[in-house]
């Protein structure tokens, strides 16, 4: 199953620039996780930045399917969903 | 600890350097300040990592062309990134700093780099916030928790929680290598105090005993002091030096009980400050930049009028420095990594402000000159 996921600017640099880029997801009910997973194996370190090393998503990081947040990365990914990770502006 | 102390320096001359550099991280960015041999003149270049907070950077002395630099952003987590031509190229660690799965425990940044003994090309060691020590075997590409201090049964008892220390988080800084022996190191937290290894990391004992902890009921305590910045003297690992939150310290081993060296210090300025920089060349000479910890700890300049003070004699006496900086009406702090000296003979000393100054003095301290201005908030000056 493959997901368009929007890439926001500070992590652009992990993608050659992409705004947008395709992930393919090999499990037939992928998860938000499977979908990070699969990001971080075409963009090593990636990951990282929007997880924590307990597997969290980070404090200003927010994670749309579809329309919805979903901080949960057990979360399942409806076929064709569209996923928008954003980098919540805030701070000075 | 049957470890012979080391001959104070001789005061042998040393080799003039034909040019210095300042890495100045900052919290949006890394600069650097280059010199010739004469240091009149300074050439600002930067920045790198733009709109990163750039907590410490720091060059390789066995190779003289590794450099790391600790970064994370606002909202991103956070990294450490490498060069190994000196700064025209940086590459991102693959396995930055970070706790175990399954710990708990959350690396919110990485704040003390620390290359590794000479004889262990490649190897640095990393203190994060919350308080933990990170090695690496490969130039900073992967790192790993040292799990003799991560693990250690004792350590939430040194660190308190994760959610004690100072405002900006706890943190685990002052990582020292013995140049004599790799498996001799010391750490000190901010807070939790100094501890020591003597065997490469497997095992930490505190060394505290001393240093005042005026913060705690029970002010004679083992550990759970707050050292700001603890320094090996010029020459002598034997001879330490610490600006501590309660005061200014020195330690010379085997002695275990820290020395009170602020006596020699003006009551009105008082002792509390962040940086402690010993000489390049004299184990005797350290400078430290005092500020106000009084009622609600303002942590400025006492009274709005920035110094530097230095010792001669090992913390005896302290002298004013600060011919050359403002008057008045300067309202900046120097935080525990923004002060350093460079390897010339006549000490070039440095130090960058949270108002985004850097100044320099190539007299040793007895005039001061900006050398740079309106740069952001300044965490960490390195000279190389």
């Amino acid at each position: 199953m493959k997901f368009r996921v929007a890439i926001p600017s500070p992590l652009r640099s992990y993608c050659d620039g992409a705004a947008t880029i395709t992930i393919a997801c090999a499990p037939s009910s992928p998860t938000l996780g499977d979908l990070l997973a699969g990001l971080e194996s075409a963009h090593p370190g990636i990951r990282f930045r929007i997880l924590d090393e307990q597997g969290k998503l980070r404090p200003h990081i927010k994670v749309f399917i579809n329309a919805d947040v979903e901080r949960n990365t057990a979360a399942s990914l409806p076929r064709n969903a569209e996923v928008m990770i954003v980098a919540a502006l805030s701070g000075g | 600890m049957a470890r012979t102390a080391a001959k104070l320096p001789t005061g042998k001359r040393v080799v003039a350097p034909k040019r210095a550099r300042l890495l100045i991280a900052t919290r949006k960015g890394l600069w650097t300040l280059a010199t010739d041999g004469a240091r009149r003149t300074w050439k600002l270049a930067g920045p790198q990592f733009l709109g990163n907070i750039v907590h410490h950077a720091m060059l390789d002395p066995r190779d003289g062309k590794t450099l790391l630099a600790a970064a994370r952003t606002g909202h991103l987590g956070p990294t450490v990134f490498r060069s190994t031509d000196n700064g025209k190229t940086w590459k991102e660690a693959t396995t930055p700093p970070a706790f175990d799965a399954g710990s708990g425990r959350v690396v919110d940044h990485t704040f003390w780099l620390t290359p590794g003994h000479a004889s262990q090309p490649g190897v640095w060691f990393a203190g994060t916030s919350p308080q933990a020590l990170f090695r690496s075997d490969d130039g900073g590409a992967n790192w790993k928790g040292v799990a003799g201090f991560n693990n250690h049964p004792q350590r939430k008892a040194w660190c308190g929680g994760d959610q004690d220390g100072t405002p900006d988080g706890p943190k685990l800084h002052s990582i020292l290598v013995d140049p004599r022996d790799a498996a001799h190191m010391y750490l000190s937290m901010s807070s939790g105090g100094t501890f020591e290894s003597l065997d490469g990391g497997a095992d930490w004992q505190p060394l505290n005993q001393g240093v005042r902890a005026d913060f705690q009921p029970n002010p004679d305590l083992e550990f759970g002091h707050d050292p700001h910045c603890v320094r090996f003297a010029a020459g002598n690992p034997d001879r330490l030096y610490q600006q501590n939150h309660c005061g200014l310290f020195r330690l010379d081993r085997p002695e275990t009980r820290w020395q009170d060296i602020g006596g020699g210090m003006p009551k009105s300025v008082g002792y509390v400050g962040f940086p402690m920089v010993p000489h390049p060349h004299d184990a005797n000479t350290a400078w430290i930049f005092p500020m106000d910890g009084t009622d609600v700890w303002p942590r400025i300049s006492p009274g709005g009028k920035p110094a530097a003070y230095r010792t001669r004699d090992g913390g005896k006496t302290w002298k004013r420095q600060a011919e050359g900086l403002p008057k008045t009406q300067a309202w900046w702090t120097v935080k525990r990594q923004a002060m350093t000296v460079d390897n010339f003979q006549a000490a070039g000393v440095y130090f960058g402000t949270t108002s985004g100054e850097v100044w320099g003095s190539r007299d040793e301290g007895r005039s001061w000159k900006c050398l740079a201005a309106h740069l952001p908030h300044i965490y960490a000056i390195e000279a190389v």
